[in-house]
Parts: structure tokens; C-alpha cells; sequence
């Protein structure tokens, strides 16, 4: 069943259009990454699922049910934004349970402090309960805020970067955590992000955005293996994939239409320049080395050209930069001039 | 240009001591890059060198020339801020020559300056433009034109990519670096990001707690750390500590690690029975059916080039390890781990300090190639 479903949702804000015919559907336990540079209609996309806007066209469905015309605190979402905000007056437990206490709900006291004990303890916060929400450090209260979110178990948590606030380390942390705890308790989100490590590692299914439209939908593996076009190529993968016109290959085989080549680092090799498959290989001048923690990365300027490519090498390849060496080149990805992907 | 030294300086705030005892010097055209967690002290000992802070204790010298008590202005240093605070009613040329006004500058000479660092920034069809509406990049390189434009004798960073979103951030951190190789401007650059760190730095020194933990070109640090704070604090996904207890003897190069021997570097001190861990990184975990050292697949996390595979010893330690992307491994999987001996450290769990290996020994042709390949 899908716990959320847009159709041809469209909104624009004057004459910018944020979102463009937009369908999207979040089965149950899904854990679905809307990732695009910032003005690809993701935050939009979220707050015409929480309510927070009204779409111009098509409907949104969330547990079956169309919420289009429904008010927010009605839609049995809930939202984690960039900043945690939390109750600074109330104590951990209290800014838990506040969902849970909500007029519309009615629950038991003894089953709010069952509840809210359970998500602490996922949480790893039970012994911080009594605490004032105040006096816990930032990576604490990202905690408690995704905890909320979660804590009274919404058709759909919605999450707007909620880890970009957190240093580099807190981030890395929280985001093994929150896969985790979604995983525990089979929860339905959508979240979004313009960072890709996010994406690649939380997503059951990644979808990529461009100027308010929906261009690729899938598995992080199926997004970064199988792009469907040059947009979506550049979004994944660290360094970033190379982008070389076909001229600049040389002779080489290409399927027709193809005009870019898109090449990852880790698919360019030095070849061994007595093997016969070096002589198949693009020349090239190694111009600069670069030792990022465990990668090696190389940076190659193709013969006859200006076009530099950037190799990830493995840490004993024996290069100095002013060598001259054959390139290999495996799994190429091909473009055609509009930026889509050629097939093989 | 100029080389800066910090001989033992300290800063108190109240009974706070934000910065202990520190010493380094900064080489002419150097790029220094102080990181650390937030509170670390770095701000702080950035603003002592740029004299917007006085030290409470030691000296700081800038060519050999003891500035510790002249004021900020007459230091000649320039500051980038976190914050590009850019005058709004003016253009983006405007904004760049403004330091060069103020000192009187000819308007030819403040014109001709401002077009190179227009053209080393890449921002020459910007800057005739207002500087409202440029975006968070542009506006950003609009500071650091400002910055570089006077030809200071140090330039001072604090966080200069912090508001940058992350896409957007390493690819200013590529151009900072070819702007360095250009102009070879002795640089001190505050970060707490480690990526931003290791892809910029000539040196890094890392900082905690006030203190400095380690200074060392990045790759130094990366790979032989001094201590556990270090090794935990650079690298991503962080290093993997395995504890265990022991007493070594100089020349020993293998461990027991819940039950299983594991190859070590020699190593190159004695220690007495203690408690100590095993440290290594998770590019340097291996899994092999027939290892020794038993784990369970907790997850995996595909990354595209790679895996992150998370397990669990016998023991209840959880490790991280990198591995090839299309590595047939899944969650629930019993497997061997084995590690690259040559790349594991040894440290004291108690005082968290890396016991000497053979692996210091490469330290000083670490160095040198490490240098040659900046090249």
C-alpha cells in the first residue's frame, strides 16, 4: 500500500513554478530521498505533503486517503525540520510525549510513558528523560526531534536536512542512527537532502529533482549505475564523474547519438604500458597527484586536448606526475547532446 | 608574505582556559589549516595571531617581528569570516578595492589590482555587478578578493566555507587550494571539517580541549596518528578500536584480539601489562572466510565506488569496513576479518596515546613523497 501518493502535483510561487507535474509514490516503510541542488522543488515538495502548502494542480493521497484540501494538523504527517525545535521550557520526556498528548488523540497516561520510553531507549536517551531539553548537546537534540517525529507513528515523518546542522562526525553518527531506528519501527519517510553520502546511505529509493520535476526514480545502486541522464550522473558519486566530449576520446567506439562521455574515477586505469591493451588506451600526461585520506586521486590531462580527467588510483600505483601513460577506460556512460543517456 | 610563530601562547578567559600552551610556526606561503571539534580553542588562537584577541601568556612572531602586544591594524594581516560581510550599496568592484582606498591607493593602481583579482578569482564579468543577488559562492569569492587585494603578509580564515551548502563547498575548496598554488600566501584556515582539512592543508594542526594533539602534513596525520583523538577525529568513516590487554615487547609484531592472532607493525617501545586497542581504519579491514577474528554483518551501505559494511566481533565491538562495491556480503553473514598489518596503530587506552611503531619509521619518507606529489 502506498502511505503516500502524489499525482501531477504542480505549484508555482508568482511565475516561478517550484514543482512541475510531480508523481510520486512512498509505499509503507519506505525510506524515500528526494535529492537536488537547492531550487529543485524538494522543500516544496515536503511542505505540500505536511499542508504547509496547497498545490495548484493534482491531489495528495497519504494512508489512502485525499488530503489535498486537508489542514496539516489532520494529515497524520509529521515534520523534522533543519533547526531542531524544541520545547525549551518542557523536560526530554515532555517534548516526547507532547505529540502524543494532542486533544485529537486521547491516550492513556501509562501508555504515553510506555510509548515514549520505547522511542528513548531506540534513541539512546532513556537516562536522559528528566533532562531539560536544553541541556543536551546538538547531536541530543536532533535526537529528540527525529524521536518525536517518529514517537506517535504518522502515516509519513517528513524530514527537511535534518543532519546539516551537525558537525561532520555527529552526522555520520546520526545517520547510521536514524536508519536504525526507521528500520525498528517501519517507518514511512520522506526525507530530503543535497547531500549525497545522506542519500546513497539512507535511501531504500533515491529521487532526483530538477527544476521542480521528478527525473529518475530508484535504488541508490540503480541511480549511480544506471543514470538516466548527465544531471543525474553529476549528482552522485565523489569525485564528482568526468564529462568529456566524445572527440576528445580519440578513436573509440560509441553507440549512435552519443556525444559526452561520462566517465568515474574509479573506472580509469593506468595500463601497464608492455600489456597489449595499452596500445588501446586514450594517452594521457599525469599532471597532478592528490592524497585524500584513503583515496589516491590523479589528475590527467588527455593528449592533443585540454580535457582533464580525475582518476582514483589504488594506493600503490607507482606514478609521478609528468608521466606520460594509457588510460583505460571501462564502463563509459554515453550521452547525447540534450544530455540524456545513449544506451549501449 | 611572511612565516608566523606562536612561542607557548595562552588565553584565559576568566578561570576558562581556551587555548594551552600553544606552539607551531607557519612557513612562509604556508597552508596551515587548524581543526578540531567546536571549542576546541582554534577560533580563538586565530584571532590571537590576528590580533583580535590578546594572548594572556607567550609570544607571537610575525617575520621574526614580535607583534604579541600591537594592535590588529597595524599587523597587516587580512581576515576572511565565516560571514562574507560585503558592503551591500556598493559593486562588486567596489567592494573588492575598498581596503585599497582606505590606504590611499592610486585609482589606476586600485583598478588594475582589482582586475587581476577579478581574473584570479574568476569573477571578472561579475564586477561591475551589486553585490546583492550574487549568490552564496560568488559572494564569497567577492570576501576573499577583498582579502587578497591588499597583498597582506598572512591571510586569517575562519570557516570561510561553513555557509556554503556541501556540494558547493568542496568545489570552493579545490579553487582555494589552485588560488594558494598561485599566489603562495602564508595562510591560517579554522575548520572543523576534516574533508576541507586534508584536501587544502600543506599542515594540519589539530586542536582539543585548548591543546594542540598533533601538527603534520595531512597525509602524516591521517596515517600516523598520535594519539586516539587524532585517529578518531580524521577519517571518514572514522578508525575502528579494537581493546584489548597485553604487555609488549619491543620487537613484537603480532597481538591476540579475542582469541585470534593479529599481525602488527614491529614495534619500536616496551609496555607493561595494560589495557590497549587495536586501531585501524576501515579501508584496511579485510573479510576472508578463514580469518581468525569472527564478525557478524550488522548492514551495508552501498556508496557507489564502495561499501560500508558495519559488523560485530564475538567480543561486542562494532567495526566499520570499506569494501568493493559489488563485495557479495549482506546483513546476518558471518565472516573473517583480516587487516593490513602494516597499516594497523597501537595505542594506550588509558592516556589514548599511539604506542611507536614501525610504522613511525616511514615517517620521514612519508614526508617527502608526500611533498613531491603536491608538486
Amino acid at each position: 500500500m502506498a502511505d503516500l501518493l502524489l499525482s501531477s502535483v504542480s505549484k508555482r510561487f508568482g511565475a516561478t513554478p517550484a514543482v512541475q507535474g510531480l508523481h510520486l509514490e512512498v509505499r509503507s516503510g519506505d525510506f524515500l530521498v528526494l535529492l537536488g541542488p537547492s531550487g529543485a522543488g524538494k522543500t516544496t515538495t515536503l511542505r505540500l505533503v505536511a499542508g504547509l502548502e496547497t498545490p495548484d494542480h493534482g491531489r495528495v493521497h497519504i494512508g489512502g486517503r485525499d488530503v489535498t484540501a486537508v489542514a496539516p494538523a489532520l494529515r497524520d504527517v509529521t515534520f523534522v525540520f533543519q533547526q531542531y525545535s524544541l520545547y525549551p521550557h518542557l523536560s526530554v520526556f515532555d517534548n516526547l510525549a507532547f505529540p502524543l498528548r494532542s486533544p485529537l488523540r486521547r491516550l492513556p497516561p501509562d501508555e504515553i510513558r510506555r510509548k515514549v520510553e520505547d522511542v528513548a531507549r531506540l534513541l539512546r536517551i532513556d537516562d536522559k528523560l528528566d533532562n531539560p531539553a536544553t541541556r543536551l548537546s546538538g547531536g541530543q537534540m536532533q535526537r529528540v526531534a527525529i524521536g518525536r517525529a517518529l514517537v506517535r507513528n504518522p502515516a509519513v515523518a517528513l524530514m527537511d536536512e535534518p543532519l546539516s546542522s551537525l558537525d561532520a562526525k555527529l552526522r555520520d553518527d546520526l545517520r547510521l542512527e536514524l536508519k536504525r531506528i526507521q528500520q525498528n519501527l517501519g517507518a514511512t519517510v520522506l526525507y530530503v537532502t543535497h547531500d549525497q553520502t545522506e542519500a546513497m546511505t539512507l535511501a531504500t529509493r533515491i529521487g532526483v529533482l530538477e527544476n521542480g520535476r521528478l527525473v529518475q526514480i530508484g535504488t541508490p545502486r540503480q541511480i549511480y549505475e544506471d543514470p538516466a541522464s548527465l544531471y543525474v550522473a553529476s549528482r552522485l558519486g565523489s569525485p564528482r564523474i568526468n564529462v568529456v566530449p566524445l572527440a576528445a576520446l580519440g578513436e573509440f567506439a560509441a553507440p549512435p547519438g552519443a556525444v559526452t562521455a561520462g566517465l568515474r574515477a574509479e573506472h580509469l586505469e593506468v595500463l601497464d604500458a608492455s600489456s597489449a591493451a595499452a596500445r588501446e588506451g586514450r594517452p594521457a600526461r599525469l599532471s597532478r597527484l592528490e592524497s585524500l585520506s584513503d583515496q589516491r586521486l590523479a589528475l590527467f590531462v588527455l593528449d592533443g586536448t585540454e580535457h582533464e580527467l580525475v582518476a582514483a588510483l589504488p594506493p600503490d600505483a607507482a606514478v609521478t606526475p609528468g608521466d606520460e601513460v594509457r588510460l583505460g577506460l571501462r564502463h563509459v556512460l554515453w550521452f547525447d547532446a540534450q544530455g540524456q543517456r545513449v544506451r549501449a | 608574505m611572511a612565516e608566523i610563530r606562536l612561542d607557548n601562547v595562552q588565553k584565559r578567559f576568566g578561570d576558562f582556559t581556551a587555548v594551552r600552551g600553544a606552539s607551531f610556526t607557519v612557513a612562509d606561503g604556508e597552508f596551515f589549516v587548524l581543526l578540531g571539534p567546536s571549542g576546541c580553542g582554534k577560533t580563538t588562537t586565530l584571532r590571537m595571531i590576528a590580533g583580535l584577541e590578546l594572548p594572556s601568556m607567550g609570544r607571537i612572531l610575525l617575520d621574526g617581528d614580535d607583534v604579541t602586544a600591537s594592535r590588529a591594524s597595524h599587523r597587516d594581516i587580512g581576515f576572511v569570516f565565516q560571514l562574507f560581510a560585503l558592503y551591500p550599496h556598493m559593486s562588486v568592484r567596489g567592494n573588492i578595492g575598498f581596503p585599497l582606498k582606505c590606504q590611499g591607493v592610486a585609482r589606476a593602481e586600485v583598478r588594475r589590482r582589482v582586475d587581476e583579482v577579478g581574473r584570479l578569482l574568476r569573477i571578472e564579468h561579475l564586477l561591475e555587478r551589486s553585490v546583492s543577488g550574487l549568490s552564496g559562492g560568488d559572494s564569497q569569492r567577492v570576501a576573499l578578493g577583498r582579502a587578497i587585494v591588499r597583498r597582506a603578509k598572512a591571510f586569517m580564515m575562519d570557516e570561510p566555507l561553513g555557509a556554503l551548502d556541501s556540494e558547493f563547498r568542496h568545489l570552493m575548496c579545490v579553487e582555494l587550494r589552485r588560488l594558494h598554488e598561485r599566489i603562495h600566501a602564508t595562510t591560517v584556515y579554522v575548520t572543523h571539517d576534516q574533508n576541507e582539512a586534508m584536501a587544502m592543508a600543506d599542515k594540519i594542526a589539530i586542536m582539543n580541549g585548548g591543546a594542540i594533539e598533533q601538527i603534520g602534513a595531512p597525509m602524516d596525520v591521517y596515517e600516523r596518528p598520535d594519539s586516539v583523538f587524532v585517529a578518531d577525529f580524521i577519517g571518514a568513516p572514522a578508525m575502528n578500536f579494537l581493546p584489548f590487554e597485553a604487555a609488549l615487547a619491543r620487537g613484537v609484531d603480532a597481538i591476540v584480539v579475542g582469541g585470534a592472532r593479529l599481525s602488527v607493525p614491529p614495534l619500536r617501545e616496551d609496555v607493561s601489562t595494560r589495557r590497549l586497542l587495536c586501531g585501524v581504519r576501515p579501508e584496511h579491514v579485510r573479510l576472508a572466510d578463514d580469518a581468525a577474528l569472527r564478525a557478524e554483518v550488522l548492514g551495508t551501505e552501498y556508496l557507489g565506488s564502495c561499501q560500508i559494511v558495519t559488523l560485530t566481533t564475538a567480543l561486542g565491538s562494532t567495526l566499520r569496513a570499506k569494501v568493493a562495491a559489488d563485495a557479495p556480503v549482506a546483513s546476518g553473514d558471518h565472516v573473517g576479518l583480516r587487516f593490513d598489518a602494516a597499516a594497523v596503530s597501537l595505542f594506550d587506552h588509558a592516556s589514548g596515546r599511539a604506542l611507536r611503531t614501525a610504522r613511525n619509521d616511514m615517517a620521514a619518507a612519508g614526508a617527502v613523497t608526500a611533498g613531491a606529489a603536491r608538486g
